[in-house]
Protein backbone atom coordinates (compact mmCIF):
# COMPACT_ATOMS: atom_id res chain seq x y z
CA UNK A 1 0.00 0.00 0.00
CA UNK A 2 1.15 3.19 -0.89
CA UNK A 3 1.04 6.30 0.72
CA UNK A 4 2.58 9.58 -0.01
CA UNK A 5 6.28 9.57 0.97
CA UNK A 6 8.69 12.03 1.93
CA UNK A 7 11.86 12.99 0.57
CA UNK A 8 13.64 14.62 2.97
CA UNK A 9 17.54 15.14 3.05
CA UNK A 10 19.33 12.81 4.95
CA UNK A 11 22.94 12.71 5.87
CA UNK A 12 24.44 12.79 2.30
CA UNK A 13 23.34 15.45 0.10
CA UNK A 14 20.85 13.21 -2.39
CA UNK A 15 20.08 10.76 -0.27
CA UNK A 16 17.32 10.74 1.59
CA UNK A 17 16.71 8.17 5.04
CA UNK A 18 15.61 4.91 5.18
CA UNK A 19 12.00 5.48 6.06
CA UNK A 20 10.43 1.58 5.56
CA UNK A 21 12.54 -1.10 7.15
CA UNK A 22 11.62 -4.84 6.30
CA UNK A 23 13.08 -7.23 8.59
CA UNK A 24 12.59 -10.95 7.12
CA UNK A 25 13.19 -12.76 10.59
CA UNK A 26 13.49 -16.07 9.10
CA UNK A 27 13.13 -17.96 5.34
CA UNK A 28 11.33 -21.04 7.45
CA UNK A 29 7.52 -21.73 6.56
CA UNK A 30 5.04 -23.72 7.08
CA UNK A 31 3.47 -23.16 3.36
CA UNK A 32 4.96 -24.08 0.13
CA UNK A 33 3.33 -21.24 -2.07
CA UNK A 34 4.88 -21.00 -5.70
CA UNK A 35 5.02 -18.17 -5.93
CA UNK A 36 6.65 -17.10 -2.90
CA UNK A 37 9.42 -13.94 -3.23
CA UNK A 38 12.17 -15.80 -0.84
CA UNK A 39 14.90 -16.62 -3.30
CA UNK A 40 15.24 -19.87 -4.82
CA UNK A 41 18.12 -21.19 -2.70
CA UNK A 42 16.78 -20.57 0.57
CA UNK A 43 17.30 -23.43 2.41
CA UNK A 44 21.33 -22.57 2.16
CA UNK A 45 20.83 -20.05 4.65
CA UNK A 46 22.32 -20.84 7.83
CA UNK A 47 22.84 -18.56 10.65
CA UNK A 48 19.74 -16.59 11.00
CA UNK A 49 20.33 -13.07 13.15
CA UNK A 50 19.69 -13.35 16.87
CA UNK A 51 17.27 -11.57 18.87
CA UNK A 52 20.18 -9.12 20.48
CA UNK A 53 21.12 -8.54 16.32
CA UNK A 54 17.80 -7.78 15.69
CA UNK A 55 17.16 -5.15 18.70
CA UNK A 56 20.69 -3.18 17.00
CA UNK A 57 19.23 -3.63 13.42
CA UNK A 58 15.97 -1.81 14.74
CA UNK A 59 17.82 0.93 16.96
CA UNK A 60 19.88 1.59 14.26
CA UNK A 61 17.25 1.85 11.44
CA UNK A 62 15.37 3.82 13.92
CA UNK A 63 17.70 6.88 14.34
CA UNK A 64 18.31 6.75 11.26
CA UNK A 65 14.39 7.68 10.29
CA UNK A 66 12.75 4.49 9.60
CA UNK A 67 9.34 5.00 10.18
CA UNK A 68 7.51 1.79 8.81
CA UNK A 69 8.63 -1.51 9.83
CA UNK A 70 7.72 -4.92 8.31
CA UNK A 71 8.29 -8.13 10.50
CA UNK A 72 7.97 -10.49 7.26
CA UNK A 73 9.63 -13.67 6.21
CA UNK A 74 9.59 -16.65 5.53
CA UNK A 75 6.73 -16.93 8.51
CA UNK A 76 7.89 -14.70 10.69
CA UNK A 77 6.06 -16.62 13.76
CA UNK A 78 8.50 -19.49 13.65
CA UNK A 79 10.95 -16.89 15.55
CA UNK A 80 10.56 -17.41 18.86
CA UNK A 81 11.77 -14.07 19.56
CA UNK A 82 8.94 -11.83 18.07
CA UNK A 83 7.05 -10.84 21.01
CA UNK A 84 10.08 -9.34 22.31
CA UNK A 85 11.29 -7.79 19.24
CA UNK A 86 7.30 -6.28 18.89
CA UNK A 87 8.25 -4.80 22.02
CA UNK A 88 11.39 -3.45 21.42
CA UNK A 89 10.21 -1.82 17.93
CA UNK A 90 7.37 -0.20 19.44
CA UNK A 91 9.48 1.09 22.19
CA UNK A 92 10.92 2.89 19.55
CA UNK A 93 8.10 4.23 17.87
CA UNK A 94 8.11 1.85 14.58
CA UNK A 95 4.70 1.59 13.03
CA UNK A 96 4.95 -2.13 13.62
CA UNK A 97 3.60 -4.58 11.03
CA UNK A 98 3.24 -8.65 11.13
CA UNK A 99 2.90 -9.66 7.80
CA UNK A 100 1.57 -13.82 8.08
CA UNK A 101 0.18 -16.17 6.63
CA UNK A 102 -1.45 -17.03 9.79
CA UNK A 103 0.04 -20.59 10.45
CA UNK A 104 1.19 -20.53 13.68
CA UNK A 105 -0.76 -17.86 15.17
CA UNK A 106 -3.63 -18.40 17.79
CA UNK A 107 -5.77 -16.00 19.42
CA UNK A 108 -3.71 -15.71 22.67
CA UNK A 109 -0.83 -14.67 20.44
CA UNK A 110 -2.78 -12.08 18.48
CA UNK A 111 -3.40 -10.48 21.87
CA UNK A 112 -0.34 -11.03 23.74
CA UNK A 113 1.33 -9.21 19.88
CA UNK A 114 -1.33 -6.16 20.77
CA UNK A 115 -0.19 -5.92 24.30
CA UNK A 116 3.30 -5.36 23.12
CA UNK A 117 2.46 -2.87 21.09
CA UNK A 118 2.25 -4.54 17.54
CA UNK A 119 0.10 -2.14 14.96
CA UNK A 120 -1.31 -4.30 12.08
CA UNK A 121 -0.95 -7.81 11.23
CA UNK A 122 -1.39 -8.65 7.58
CA UNK A 123 -2.77 -12.16 7.00
CA UNK A 124 -2.64 -13.36 3.87
CA UNK A 125 -4.71 -16.20 1.48
CA UNK A 126 -4.44 -18.05 -1.44
CA UNK A 127 -7.69 -18.48 -2.81
CA UNK A 128 -11.50 -17.67 -1.30
CA UNK A 129 -11.95 -21.44 -0.90
CA UNK A 130 -10.15 -24.22 0.87
CA UNK A 131 -9.79 -26.58 -1.82
CA UNK A 132 -7.77 -24.18 -3.79
CA UNK A 133 -6.45 -22.18 -1.04
CA UNK A 134 -4.75 -25.21 0.22
CA UNK A 135 -3.33 -27.06 -2.60
CA UNK A 136 -1.95 -23.30 -3.56
CA UNK A 137 -0.19 -23.23 -0.11
CA UNK A 138 0.76 -26.79 -0.18
CA UNK A 139 -0.67 -27.91 3.69
CA UNK A 140 -4.67 -29.25 4.30
CA UNK A 141 -5.46 -27.20 7.20
CA UNK A 142 -4.07 -23.44 5.57
CA UNK A 143 -7.59 -22.21 4.53
CA UNK A 144 -9.25 -22.92 7.96
CA UNK A 145 -6.47 -21.48 10.49
CA UNK A 146 -6.45 -18.45 8.47
CA UNK A 147 -10.08 -17.74 8.75
CA UNK A 148 -9.35 -18.49 12.83
CA UNK A 149 -6.88 -16.06 12.62
CA UNK A 150 -8.17 -13.15 10.73
CA UNK A 151 -11.41 -13.66 12.62
CA UNK A 152 -9.38 -13.55 15.79
CA UNK A 153 -7.22 -10.15 14.46
CA UNK A 154 -10.54 -8.31 13.69
CA UNK A 155 -11.85 -9.36 17.08
CA UNK A 156 -8.72 -8.11 18.94
CA UNK A 157 -9.25 -4.48 17.31
CA UNK A 158 -6.11 -4.57 14.98
CA UNK A 159 -6.52 -2.84 11.36
CA UNK A 160 -7.08 -5.73 8.92
CA UNK A 161 -5.37 -6.11 5.82
CA UNK A 162 -5.49 -9.77 3.66
CA UNK A 163 -3.57 -10.13 1.36
CA UNK A 164 -4.34 -12.41 -1.87
CA UNK A 165 -1.63 -13.16 -4.28
CA UNK A 166 -3.31 -13.43 -7.66
CA UNK A 167 -2.59 -15.62 -10.69
CA UNK A 168 -4.00 -17.52 -13.72
CA UNK A 169 -5.73 -20.24 -11.18
CA UNK A 170 -7.51 -18.02 -8.85
CA UNK A 171 -7.97 -14.87 -11.09
CA UNK A 172 -12.02 -16.05 -12.00
CA UNK A 173 -12.48 -15.80 -8.00
CA UNK A 174 -12.45 -12.06 -7.69
CA UNK A 175 -15.90 -11.68 -6.27
CA UNK A 176 -15.76 -14.42 -4.44
CA UNK A 177 -12.45 -12.62 -2.68
CA UNK A 178 -13.84 -9.37 -1.90
CA UNK A 179 -17.44 -11.00 -0.95
CA UNK A 180 -14.73 -12.70 2.12
CA UNK A 181 -12.75 -10.08 2.72
CA UNK A 182 -16.35 -8.40 3.29
CA UNK A 183 -17.91 -10.88 5.60
CA UNK A 184 -14.38 -10.97 7.49
CA UNK A 185 -14.54 -7.12 7.75
CA UNK A 186 -11.33 -6.69 6.38
CA UNK A 187 -10.26 -2.45 6.39
CA UNK A 188 -7.76 -2.87 2.79
CA UNK A 189 -7.78 -6.17 1.23
CA UNK A 190 -4.67 -6.32 -1.22
CA UNK A 191 -5.64 -8.26 -4.97
CA UNK A 192 -1.70 -8.58 -5.65
CA UNK A 193 -0.96 -10.24 -9.00
CA UNK A 194 2.42 -12.28 -8.72
CA UNK A 195 5.25 -10.16 -9.22
CA UNK A 196 7.95 -12.52 -11.31
CA UNK A 197 11.04 -13.00 -9.17
CA UNK A 198 12.22 -15.87 -7.05
CA UNK A 199 10.05 -18.68 -7.28
CA UNK A 200 7.32 -17.01 -9.31
CA UNK A 201 9.74 -16.35 -11.86
CA UNK A 202 10.66 -20.27 -11.98
CA UNK A 203 7.09 -20.60 -12.40
CA UNK A 204 5.91 -17.97 -14.57
CA UNK A 205 4.20 -19.69 -17.41
CA UNK A 206 2.03 -21.88 -14.73
CA UNK A 207 1.24 -18.59 -12.81
CA UNK A 208 0.52 -15.03 -15.45
CA UNK A 209 -2.74 -14.57 -16.15
CA UNK A 210 -3.44 -13.87 -19.98
CA UNK A 211 -4.57 -10.54 -20.75
CA UNK A 212 -8.30 -11.65 -21.19
CA UNK A 213 -8.34 -13.05 -17.47
CA UNK A 214 -6.90 -9.76 -16.20
CA UNK A 215 -9.41 -7.18 -17.73
CA UNK A 216 -12.21 -9.50 -16.39
CA UNK A 217 -10.83 -9.38 -13.06
CA UNK A 218 -10.22 -5.73 -13.34
CA UNK A 219 -13.86 -4.94 -14.71
CA UNK A 220 -14.97 -7.16 -11.79
CA UNK A 221 -13.01 -5.41 -9.04
CA UNK A 222 -14.05 -1.77 -10.52
CA UNK A 223 -17.74 -2.59 -10.43
CA UNK A 224 -17.12 -4.42 -6.95
CA UNK A 225 -15.67 -0.81 -5.93
CA UNK A 226 -18.11 1.30 -7.18
CA UNK A 227 -20.40 -1.20 -4.87
CA UNK A 228 -18.59 -0.07 -2.04
CA UNK A 229 -18.22 3.25 -2.40
CA UNK A 230 -22.01 3.84 -2.95
CA UNK A 231 -22.83 1.95 0.14
CA UNK A 232 -20.64 3.86 2.07
CA UNK A 233 -17.45 1.08 3.31
CA UNK A 234 -14.72 1.92 4.09
CA UNK A 235 -13.11 -1.22 3.00
CA UNK A 236 -10.61 -0.31 0.02
CA UNK A 237 -9.75 -2.74 -2.66
CA UNK A 238 -5.75 -2.54 -3.86
CA UNK A 239 -5.64 -4.31 -7.20
CA UNK A 240 -2.19 -4.91 -8.31
CA UNK A 241 -1.50 -5.94 -12.00
CA UNK A 242 1.03 -7.50 -13.43
CA UNK A 243 3.74 -4.88 -14.77
CA UNK A 244 4.36 -7.58 -17.86
CA UNK A 245 1.04 -6.07 -18.89
CA UNK A 246 2.47 -2.63 -18.97
CA UNK A 247 4.42 -0.91 -21.77
CA UNK A 248 6.28 1.66 -19.28
CA UNK A 249 8.52 0.20 -16.28
CA UNK A 250 7.30 0.62 -12.94
CA UNK A 251 9.28 2.97 -10.53
CA UNK A 252 10.33 0.49 -8.92
CA UNK A 253 11.11 0.33 -4.71
CA UNK A 254 10.76 4.34 -5.56
CA UNK A 255 14.33 4.09 -7.36
CA UNK A 256 17.28 1.91 -5.89
CA UNK A 257 17.97 3.07 -2.22
CA UNK A 258 15.61 5.32 -1.86
CA UNK A 259 13.42 4.63 0.84
CA UNK A 260 13.26 0.62 1.13
CA UNK A 261 16.04 -1.13 3.28
CA UNK A 262 15.44 -4.80 3.66
CA UNK A 263 17.83 -6.94 6.33
CA UNK A 264 17.48 -10.63 5.22
CA UNK A 265 17.16 -13.42 7.79
CA UNK A 266 21.15 -13.87 7.81
CA UNK A 267 21.86 -10.18 8.14
CA UNK A 268 22.29 -9.16 4.46
CA UNK A 269 21.22 -5.87 3.35
CA UNK A 270 19.39 -5.01 0.26
CA UNK A 271 17.69 -2.27 -1.46
CA UNK A 272 14.46 -4.83 -1.65
CA UNK A 273 14.05 -8.10 -1.10
CA UNK A 274 14.63 -9.47 -4.66
CA UNK A 275 18.31 -7.73 -4.93
CA UNK A 276 20.19 -10.88 -3.39
CA UNK A 277 19.36 -12.46 -6.59
CA UNK A 278 21.74 -9.79 -8.58
CA UNK A 279 25.47 -10.45 -9.26
CA UNK A 280 26.25 -7.59 -6.94
CA UNK A 281 27.73 -7.84 -3.26
CA UNK A 282 25.53 -6.72 -0.88
CA UNK A 283 26.97 -5.54 3.22
CA UNK A 284 25.88 -7.74 6.30
CA UNK A 285 24.39 -5.94 9.48
CA UNK A 286 27.36 -8.17 11.39
CA UNK A 287 29.79 -6.39 9.67
CA UNK A 288 28.79 -2.86 9.49
CA UNK A 289 26.00 -0.41 10.49
CA UNK A 290 23.23 -0.02 8.62
CA UNK A 291 23.85 3.82 8.47
CA UNK A 292 27.46 3.02 6.54
CA UNK A 293 25.51 -0.23 4.66
CA UNK A 294 23.03 3.10 3.33
CA UNK A 295 24.84 5.84 3.22
CA UNK A 296 28.54 4.44 1.95
CA UNK A 297 28.21 1.05 0.58
CA UNK A 298 28.97 0.08 -2.81
CA UNK A 299 26.09 -1.89 -2.76
CA UNK A 300 23.59 0.36 -1.84
CA UNK A 301 25.04 2.88 -4.30
CA UNK A 302 25.59 1.32 -7.17
CA UNK A 303 21.97 1.55 -9.08
CA UNK A 304 21.78 5.55 -7.25
CA UNK A 305 21.32 8.42 -9.50
CA UNK A 306 21.14 8.19 -13.62
CA UNK A 307 24.86 7.92 -14.33
CA UNK A 308 24.94 3.97 -14.69
CA UNK A 309 22.11 4.09 -17.16
CA UNK A 310 22.65 3.07 -20.57
CA UNK A 311 20.62 3.43 -23.74
CA UNK A 312 17.30 3.72 -24.41
CA UNK A 313 17.40 5.23 -20.74
CA UNK A 314 20.05 7.44 -20.66
CA UNK A 315 18.58 9.84 -23.25
CA UNK A 316 14.68 9.03 -22.05
CA UNK A 317 12.86 12.17 -20.52
CA UNK A 318 11.13 9.75 -18.29
CA UNK A 319 14.04 8.17 -16.55
CA UNK A 320 13.35 10.39 -13.34
CA UNK A 321 9.76 8.73 -13.50
CA UNK A 322 10.45 5.19 -13.60
CA UNK A 323 14.56 5.12 -13.10
CA UNK A 324 14.47 2.51 -15.71
CA UNK A 325 12.12 0.21 -13.76
CA UNK A 326 12.97 -2.96 -11.98
CA UNK A 327 16.82 -4.48 -11.62
CA UNK A 328 16.16 -7.96 -10.69
CA UNK A 329 13.57 -7.75 -13.96
CA UNK A 330 15.94 -6.70 -16.40
CA UNK A 331 18.96 -9.08 -14.69
CA UNK A 332 16.45 -12.10 -15.20
CA UNK A 333 15.16 -11.43 -18.77
CA UNK A 334 18.11 -9.95 -20.31
CA UNK A 335 21.41 -11.62 -18.00
CA UNK A 336 22.54 -7.98 -17.35
CA UNK A 337 20.59 -5.65 -14.65
CA UNK A 338 22.13 -2.44 -15.89
CA UNK A 339 19.57 -2.40 -19.05
CA UNK A 340 16.40 -1.21 -19.27
CA UNK A 341 13.59 -2.83 -17.68
CA UNK A 342 12.25 -4.77 -20.84
CA UNK A 343 8.68 -4.06 -19.94
CA UNK A 344 9.13 -0.74 -21.43
CA UNK A 345 8.02 -0.47 -24.94
CA UNK A 346 11.57 1.40 -25.60
CA UNK A 347 14.03 -1.57 -24.53
CA UNK A 348 15.73 -3.38 -27.57
CA UNK A 349 14.48 -6.94 -24.94
CA UNK A 350 10.76 -5.98 -25.11
CA UNK A 351 10.57 -9.18 -27.12
CA UNK A 352 11.20 -10.97 -23.57
CA UNK A 353 7.98 -9.90 -22.37
CA UNK A 354 5.58 -10.48 -25.18
CA UNK A 355 6.54 -13.55 -25.75
CA UNK A 356 5.68 -14.58 -21.74
CA UNK A 357 2.36 -12.25 -22.76
CA UNK A 358 1.87 -14.72 -25.49
CA UNK A 359 2.46 -17.79 -23.42
CA UNK A 360 -0.38 -16.71 -21.18
CA UNK A 361 -2.34 -16.97 -23.72
CA UNK A 362 -1.91 -20.40 -24.47
CA UNK A 363 -0.59 -22.02 -21.10
CA UNK A 364 -2.08 -25.39 -19.63
CA UNK A 365 -0.49 -26.27 -17.13
CA UNK A 366 -2.02 -27.29 -13.89
CA UNK A 367 -1.23 -26.36 -10.50
CA UNK A 368 0.39 -29.75 -9.68
CA UNK A 369 3.00 -28.72 -12.62
CA UNK A 370 4.46 -25.98 -10.81
CA UNK A 371 7.61 -26.36 -8.76
CA UNK A 372 6.80 -25.99 -4.80
CA UNK A 373 8.52 -23.84 -2.46
CA UNK A 374 10.53 -26.04 0.25
CA UNK A 375 13.37 -27.01 1.33
CA UNK A 376 13.87 -30.01 -1.06
CA UNK A 377 13.49 -28.24 -4.21
CA UNK A 378 15.38 -25.30 -2.95
CA UNK A 379 18.27 -27.56 -2.38
CA UNK A 380 18.24 -28.02 -6.46
CA UNK A 381 19.18 -24.43 -6.69
CA UNK A 382 21.96 -24.58 -4.73
CA UNK A 383 24.83 -22.67 -6.85
CA UNK A 384 27.88 -24.48 -5.35
CA UNK B 1 -21.31 21.25 3.74
CA UNK B 2 -19.06 22.08 6.83
CA UNK B 3 -18.68 19.66 9.25
CA UNK B 4 -20.56 20.55 12.81
CA UNK B 5 -18.65 22.10 15.23
CA UNK B 6 -20.54 20.11 18.51
CA UNK B 7 -18.56 17.03 16.44
CA UNK B 8 -15.81 14.94 18.09
CA UNK B 9 -13.06 14.08 15.23
CA UNK B 10 -10.66 11.19 16.53
CA UNK B 11 -7.99 8.91 14.31
CA UNK B 12 -9.50 5.77 13.16
CA UNK B 13 -8.42 2.37 14.40
CA UNK B 14 -5.23 1.70 13.58
CA UNK B 15 -3.80 5.44 12.57
CA UNK B 16 -0.90 6.69 14.58
CA UNK B 17 0.18 10.39 14.54
CA UNK B 18 3.77 11.15 15.36
CA UNK B 19 6.53 13.88 14.73
CA UNK B 20 9.18 12.06 12.86
CA UNK B 21 12.55 14.29 13.46
CA UNK B 22 14.35 12.66 10.30
CA UNK B 23 11.41 13.81 8.09
CA UNK B 24 10.91 17.34 10.25
CA UNK B 25 7.25 16.68 10.03
CA UNK B 26 4.36 15.25 12.04
CA UNK B 27 3.32 12.03 10.19
CA UNK B 28 0.20 9.69 10.10
CA UNK B 29 0.99 6.12 9.88
CA UNK B 30 -1.34 3.30 8.90
CA UNK B 31 -1.07 -0.43 7.31
CA UNK B 32 1.78 -0.41 5.51
CA UNK B 33 1.75 3.63 4.71
CA UNK B 34 3.05 7.00 5.83
CA UNK B 35 1.53 10.20 5.11
CA UNK B 36 3.85 13.18 5.85
CA UNK B 37 1.66 15.87 6.76
CA UNK B 38 1.90 19.83 6.34
CA UNK B 39 2.71 22.32 8.96
CA UNK B 40 -1.21 23.32 9.11
CA UNK B 41 -2.22 19.73 8.75
CA UNK B 42 0.09 18.78 11.36
CA UNK B 43 -1.31 21.37 13.68
CA UNK B 44 -4.83 20.18 13.06
CA UNK B 45 -4.23 16.57 14.02
CA UNK B 46 -2.17 17.51 17.12
CA UNK B 47 -5.32 18.41 18.59
CA UNK B 48 -7.60 15.45 17.56
CA UNK B 49 -8.07 13.42 20.88
CA UNK B 50 -11.13 11.90 20.60
CA UNK B 51 -12.40 13.89 23.31
CA UNK B 52 -12.25 17.61 21.57
CA UNK B 53 -15.04 18.98 18.98
CA UNK B 54 -14.40 20.64 16.50
CA UNK B 55 -14.90 23.86 18.37
CA UNK B 56 -12.55 23.35 20.55
CA UNK B 57 -10.20 22.64 17.84
CA UNK B 58 -10.71 25.87 16.46
CA UNK B 59 -10.32 27.79 19.97
CA UNK B 60 -7.48 25.96 20.59
CA UNK B 61 -5.83 26.92 17.32
CA UNK B 62 -7.00 30.59 17.04
CA UNK B 63 -5.00 31.01 20.30
CA UNK B 64 -1.76 29.17 18.90
CA UNK B 65 -2.07 31.39 16.12
CA UNK B 66 -3.17 34.66 16.83
CA UNK B 67 -2.32 36.39 13.70
CA UNK B 68 -4.19 33.80 11.43
CA UNK B 69 -7.32 35.15 12.07
CA UNK B 70 -10.99 32.95 12.09
CA UNK B 71 -9.84 29.32 11.38
CA UNK B 72 -13.26 27.37 11.78
CA UNK B 73 -13.88 27.39 7.82
CA UNK B 74 -10.20 25.93 7.52
CA UNK B 75 -9.99 23.59 10.02
CA UNK B 76 -13.85 22.17 9.36
CA UNK B 77 -12.49 21.56 5.76
CA UNK B 78 -9.13 19.85 6.31
CA UNK B 79 -11.28 17.26 8.89
CA UNK B 80 -13.79 16.78 6.21
CA UNK B 81 -11.00 15.97 3.65
CA UNK B 82 -9.51 13.68 6.51
CA UNK B 83 -12.51 11.99 6.65
CA UNK B 84 -13.01 11.22 3.18
CA UNK B 85 -9.60 10.21 3.07
CA UNK B 86 -10.48 7.85 5.99
CA UNK B 87 -7.61 9.16 8.39
CA UNK B 88 -10.08 10.11 10.84
CA UNK B 89 -13.73 9.41 12.34
CA UNK B 90 -16.63 11.61 14.06
CA UNK B 91 -17.75 9.88 17.15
Amino acid sequence: MSGHHAMPAGDRPGIGPPLWLLAELTYRCPLQCPYCSNPLDFAQTQQELTTEEWVRVLRQGREMGAAQLGFSGGEPLVRQDLPELIAEARQLGYYTNLITSGLGLTATKVNAFRDAGLDHIQVSFQASDPELNNAVAGSRKAYDQKLAMARAVKEAGYPMVLNFVIHRHNIHQMEDIISLCERLGADYVELATCQYYGWAFENREGLMPSKAQLEKAEAEVNSYRKRLTSSGSAMKLIFVTPDYYEERPKACMNGWGSLFLTVAPDGTALPCHSARLLPIEFPNIRESSLHSIWYDSPGFNHYRGDSWMPEPCRSCDEKDKDFGGCRCQAYLLTGNADNADPVCGKSPHHDRILAARKAADHATAGLEELTYRNADNSRLFFRG
Amino acid sequence: MAVGMKRIPKLRPGFRFQWEPAQNAYVLLYPEGMVRLNDSAGAVLKEVDGQRNVADIVALLEQQFPDAGSLSEDVSDFLKDAEQQHWILFT
